[in-house]
């Protein structure tokens, strides 16, 4: 019998032969592609943040006109009576020659030199500002008749001039703004009249209209969204926790609990979209509720929520050890008061944890949104609960994209702030998820 | 009477049974409470418990079918000229209830009376006009006909409410006195509690399944509505898309699968290689300090919402893509493109393989790894050659999941795929999926008995029954790993 | 080098395989093994006992430094193969493994075949220059691993599907296809039924012919049925060394005989 295996040459273990050498440079291979997958994935999330980031903090800043305006009773106030109801039959369109009028008699009181005709100096001014000044009027009528310092948004070219997105270059090609336009906005900068400064209005505003970009906000949004999490979080916890507990504490084995359990673990990779349509053919189609609505948008959520909580909830409840449930039963409580006063409360902090997650999910959603109605152009705030659910409103992630589809560039800028202001709601709930963690987690 | 005040009313008397229930069941045992068998709050739970949940359960299978009924014994009022005059039935109704509807606000604002409002006639007045004054606006003339049915619907929805409250309240009170006469010392409260808390609980996990059934009737309704307007042969097998709405469409399901196919491809060659790399050196490599650090980093890429992703598509990705591959190599134009959709929703899939792929590879008992280490096997040997076989089940189950993620996403390829069908290999093209199509035409004022919007639904179904295939499938061979190592 | 040297414990003059000298072993803070010298001789069974939590199977994982694959472990001292000192910097403890293989407590084959668990050695470090040569080493060690006969028909079938004797014996198989001079193995049979156990340790005997044998063992009557050397482990030192008939006739320490006799342990 020979042996090939002893028959190998005797090797010393300090010199290391071909074969290791050309192994040991794969080990480093296979090694960096690793290091290179994990850095490639980092550099990914950089790139979107930056992108993110870079589009969307303009939108927190926006470009201010200052002027005197005076507000001429012949115009604003015909009958002279500084009766509300009667003034409220001047529209906007009757402002906007009262704000152009002051702002052009401001410009010359400076002695700025312009050739720009009444017209192109009105297009300068947002298309905002006239609705701003009425309801300013209408609100204290005893304004008319005096001057009164203003500020008022200007156009979403002149604003994107300060922000860098217009240049003269650009202007020279775009139809909704000239290069002398942009001059004298750059000489009413050096004055101080036009400033850009930090902007309350993009997170409580509501959404403008396609040509009026400067003062687009996200206020019904933000709404919208809180109201869609509040019945979020007032269905899915309590029935997600009901669900929890009875499939891991009482449930017996049988089918009915096993067609459960694939049931959930199956809706939870089911395609958002696929939510969508059953709202839109439930909640909307059949049980008649608005379109738009919260409502309409929490229940399909809730849905969408409800196997992440119910996973989260059934995992911590697992992880209470069965002798705190025996040292209930064994003092004679039943087994619903050994969960609900033993085991639900030290599964709490989980509980908690896992529903704030689950509600961070569903705030970024957005297919399901699209299909029920919520691309509607809203503009009024919802009422106040209960009533308010049922108004029509926007959500954060829909505003998001209703943006992108709008053809102004300025929406661009929008669109990337909005998910700015998202994704702060979600690292305040994740951050309040790992902190509840943190501060209650228990190892048994 | 409103909703709400009969909601209110129910738990008004739940809360007098609770008061009540509990005063009997401490009478009965003299005033001792230790005499009873149960606490005392059982006795006045019990009693809250009989209150409430019947009443609350007839009103809400009330609620549901109430609107049906009405709707049913309206229609008929409805001559099938008016029906003809208007298009459907289902816009007449719409009508008509708007109209119903309007008559109450005006009622509430005080702009008609009710008894006005029953000896209306279109005749006498215009009841558009009327309805305008008070913010309800219409989009049309009020016919004769749809101003009689509005009335009866009318009539009939307020005969039902009362009948509704009435019930209600008779069978909250019914069972207040039930629960009340049933309260003795030795009733064993406590046990009928539980068993109706039991049965809440019971109630809230089958919600898993009536979502389920929901999702699945919702579409299968609406898709043999579809089929019976459209052939079902050239829905799947067709090879063009080309709704309009005029009719005459061609609604095939090859192009839209073509794309969503291509993209979810491209998408796991960007993710399965990172994710499961990423994986391998966070598991095997890596040291504490650099895990602790850069796997939560990967694992945030999976906590971005898809809606992020879509813009970074559309304002970052696509333009790049466009302007240094496409353009250059003269393979196209578009910023959105299969490339652009695929390499974002790879981006997106590499925590979800990466972490799967995690958990997985941990699994592999250090037993395995002693033994190829013991033989003289190098780290990337024993990896590639007993780590990964052994974890291959698994990961293979992560990566069905990762795939079904990819054909069911929607925002990234609204945004980054575009909106055109088409049939093609270039993947720097516009092409559009599945999921944007349904987007596309249930977005929107649509008509739900034109095919052009039926068609959504038979898609959302093919959506639904392939990722359910894949899902159910993935979790088979997961669950069969994760036996075969305990 | 002092290779040739004898020890003060009247060791015979047979080669010297692997010599330790002052071995101490950390497990972060731990000092799990302390000043540890062995002598290992060549064709000669040499089996480690002692109480558990000894420190015997730590030390037997320094001998193809296994050891290294644990973060928090630390190993000083000497330890050397032929006169090379295996924890040198130069050594890479790949080749090493390669030439002192290791045999574990639970049978661990891959979920692969028969036939690739035991060509897996040979593949990785390329010591077959074709299939036929390859199933001549498979072959080989197998039969010497006393399996052959029980699987010469179905080495295509997973190697998980032996009961648990034979996937002991398939181990050793796979540890021998490398061609190792030394084979390290930590409580073989403490997973194995008893006539498993007979099967191992026959087959232990016949591996003396070829091999240095390291055997961990909790068992004392396996030490003395299979090993002409004996070293007692406790607490972290070697408390004595020698003969096996040796240390369990006559042992020189009072805590070996304890031990022998069942009063520690």
């Amino acid at each position: 019998m020979t042996d090939a295996t002893a028959n190998a040459p005797a090797r010393s273990l300090f010199t290391e032969d071909a074969r290791t050498k050309k192994r040991n440079r794969a080990e480093a291979r296979f090694r960096a592609y690793g290091l290179a997958a994990v850095i490639v994935g980092l550099l990914a999330l950089v790139m979107l943040l930056v992108s993110i980031l870079s589009n969307g903090m303009s939108a927190f800043r926006q470009t201010f006109l200052t002027i005197p305006v005076e507000l001429t009773e012949a115009r604003l106030d015909p009958q002279g009576n500084r009766d509300p109801a009667e003034m409220a039959a001047v529209t906007t369109f009757g402002y906007l020659p009262v704000l152009a009028q002051s702002y052009i008699d401001h410009v010359e009181s400076l002695g700025i030199e312009h050739d720009l005709s009444p017209q192109a100096m009105a297009a300068m001014i947002s298309g905002e500002a006239p609705a701003q000044l009425r309801s300013l009027v209408l609100e204290d009528p005893s304004l008319v008749g005096q001057t009164v310092t203003l500020r008022v948004l200007v156009s979403g070219r002149i604003d994107g001039f300060f922000k860098g997105r217009v240049t003269m270059a650009s202007a020279e090609r775009d139809a909704n703004v000239t290069p002398e336009q942009l001059q004298l906005a750059q000489a009413l900068a050096e004055v101080g009249v036009i400033e850009t400064r930090f902007n309350w209005s993009f997170v409580t505003a509501p959404d403008a209209s396609g040509q009026r970009p400067e003062a687009a906000g996200l206020g019904v949004a933000i709404l919208g969204s809180f109201y869609m999490m509040l019945v979020v979080l007032v269905l899915s916890l309590p029935i997600g926790v009901a669900a929890s507990i009875y499939l891991e504490e009482f449930a017996p084995k049988n089918r009915l609990t096993d067609l459960i359990e694939v049931n959930i673990s199956n809706l939870a990779a089911v395609p958002s979209i696929v939510f969508g349509i059953l709202g839109l053919a439930i909640f909307i189609n059949f049980a008649g509720l608005p379109q738009s609505a919260p409502i309409v948008g929490g229940l399909v959520l809730t849905l969408m929520t409800l196997p992440t909580i119910i996973i989260a909830t059934r995992a911590s409840l697992r992880a209470v050890p069965p002798s705190i449930r025996e040292a209930a039963l064994g003092v004679g409580a039943s087994k619903m008061q050994a969960v609900f006063h033993h085991v639900l409360p030290l599964a709490a902090p989980g509980i908690l944890t896992g529903t704030i997650i689950g509600l961070a999910q569903a705030l970024g959603e957005t297919a399901p949104l699209l299909l029920i109605g919520m691309v509607a152009f809203v503009r009024d705030y919802p009422a106040a609960p209960p009533e308010g659910l049922f108004d029509p409103a926007s959500a954060l992630p829909v505003q998001v994209y209703q943006w992108t589809q709008r053809s102004d560039p300025a929406f661009v800028e929008r669109a990337s702030g909005a998910i700015i202001v998202l994704l702060v709601f979600l690292i305040v709930m994740n951050a309040i998820a790992v902190l509840l963690r943190r501060r209650f987690e228990r190892r048994w | 009477m409103p909703l709400l005040w009969l909601f209110v009313i129910v738990l008004a008397l739940g809360a007098l049974g609770f008061v009540l229930g509990r005063q009997r069941a401490i009478a009965s045992a003299g005033g001792d409470a230790r005499q009873l068998h149960s606490l005392p709050n059982y006795y006045g739970s019990n009693v809250a418990i009989l209150t409430v949940v019947p009443a609350l359960m007839v009103l809400a299978v009330w609620l549901i079918l109430q609107p049906m009924v009405i709707q049913a014994r309206v229609t008929s009022l409805i001559p099938e000229a008016a029906i003809e005059q208007i298009g459907s039935r289902s816009l007449v109704m719409s009508d008509v209830r708007r109209v119903a509807e309007g008559l109450d606000t005006a009622v509430a604002a005080g702009a008609l009376s009710e008894a006005e409002t029953r000896g209306l006639s279109t005749d006498e007045t215009d009841v558009r006009a009327r309805l305008g004054e008070v913010g309800v606006a219409l989009g049309g003339a009020v016919t004769p006909e749809v101003l009689a049915a509005a009335l009866r619907y009318r009539a009939l929805d307020h005969t039902a409410d009362t009948l509704r409250s009435g019930l209600v309240i008779v069978l909250a009170a019914l069972g207040l006195a039930y629960g009340y006469l049933r309260t003795r010392q030795e009733f064993r409260a406590r046990n009928s509690v539980e068993r109706a808390i039991l049965a809440l609980l019971m109630l809230a996990s089958t919600l898993a399944i009536l979502t389920t059934v929901g999702i699945v009737f919702s579409m299968l309704f609406e898709t043999f509505n579809f089929f019976e307007l459209y052939p079902w042969r050239e829905f799947f097998f067709g090879l063009e898309w080309r709704p309009s709405f005029e009719g005459g469409s061609d609604l095939g399901l090859i192009p839209l699968l073509w794309g969503t196919l291509y993209i979810s491809i491209i998408a796991l060659l960007v993710s399965v290689p990172i994710g499961l790399f990423a994986a391998i050196y966070m598991a095997e490599y890596a040291g504490k300090r650099f895990r602790a650090v850069a796997k939560p980093l990967i694992e945030v890429l999976a906590g971005i919402p898809t809606i992020v992703y879509g813009l970074f598509a559309l304002i970052t990705v696509g333009p790049l893509l466009r302007d240094y591959f496409a353009q250059p190599l003269g393979l196209g134009t578009s910023s959105s493109s299969v490339m652009t959709a695929g390499v974002v929703m790879g981006i997106m899939l590499i925590p979800f393989v990466s972490s799967l792929s995690d958990d997985i590879i941990n699994a592999v008992p250090q037993s395995l790894r002693d033994g190829s280490y013991g033989l003289g096997a190098t780290q990337s040997e024993t990896v590639r050659q007993v780590i990964l076989p052994a974890a291959l089940p698994g990961i293979v189950g992560a990566i069905l999941l990762a795939a079904s993620r990819a054909i069911g996403e929607t925002m990234i390829v609204v945004l980054g795929a575009g909106a055109a069908a088409a049939l093609s290999l270039n993947p720097f093209e516009a092409m559009t999926t599945v999921t944007v199509k349904i987007v596309g035409q249930l977005t929107g004022d649509t008509n739900f008995e034109s095919p052009e919007a039926l068609v959504a639904f038979a898609l959302g179904l093919t959506l639904f029954v392939i990722t359910l295939g894949l899902n159910v499938l993935a979790l088979y061979i997961v669950r069969k790993y994760r036996e075969q190592y305990e | 080098m002092n290779d040739m040297r004898m020890t003060e414990r009247g060791v015979d003059s047979k080669n010297i395989k692997m010599k330790a000298r002052k071995v101490q072993v950390f497990y972060g803070t731990n000092h799990a093994i302390k000043d540890v010298d062995v002598d290992i001789e060549d064709k000669t069974v040499t089996a480690f006992i002692g109480p558990s939590g000894c420190g015997k199977s730590t030390f037997l994982r320094c001998l193809n430094r296994m050891n290294d694959t644990i973060d928090i472990c630390r190993v000083e001292g000497e330890i050397t193969l032929d006169g090379e000192d295996i924890y040198d910097r130069k050594v890479d403890p790949v080749q090493l493994r390669a030439k002192v293989g290791m045999v574990f407590q639970k049978p661990n084959p891959f979920p692969k075949s028969i036939y690739d668990n035991v060509a897996y050695g040979p593949r990785i470090h390329g010591l077959a220059r074709g299939k036929a040569e390859l199933d001549e080493i498979v072959e080989k060690s197998l039969r010497r691993a006393a399996i052959w006969n029980e699987v010469k028909d179905r080495l295509d079938a997973p190697g998980t599907g032996l009961s648990g004797g034979q996937q002991q014996r398939l181990c050793i198989a796979r540890a021998i296809a490398t061609g190792p001079e030394v084979l390290l193995m930590d409580e073989p049979c403490s997973a194995l039924d008893p006539i498993a156990t007979a099967q191992v340790e026959e087959l232990i005997d016949e591996l003396r012919e070829r091999f240095s044998v390291v055997i961990v063992t909790h068992s004392m009557q396996q030490a003395a049925r299979v090993s002409q050397k004996t070293a007692f482990f406790h607490l972290g030192n070697l408390v004595e060394y020698g003969e096996t008939s040796k240390i369990f006739t006559n042992p020189d320490d009072p805590r070996t005989e304890s031990y022998i006799t069942g009063r520690i342990g």
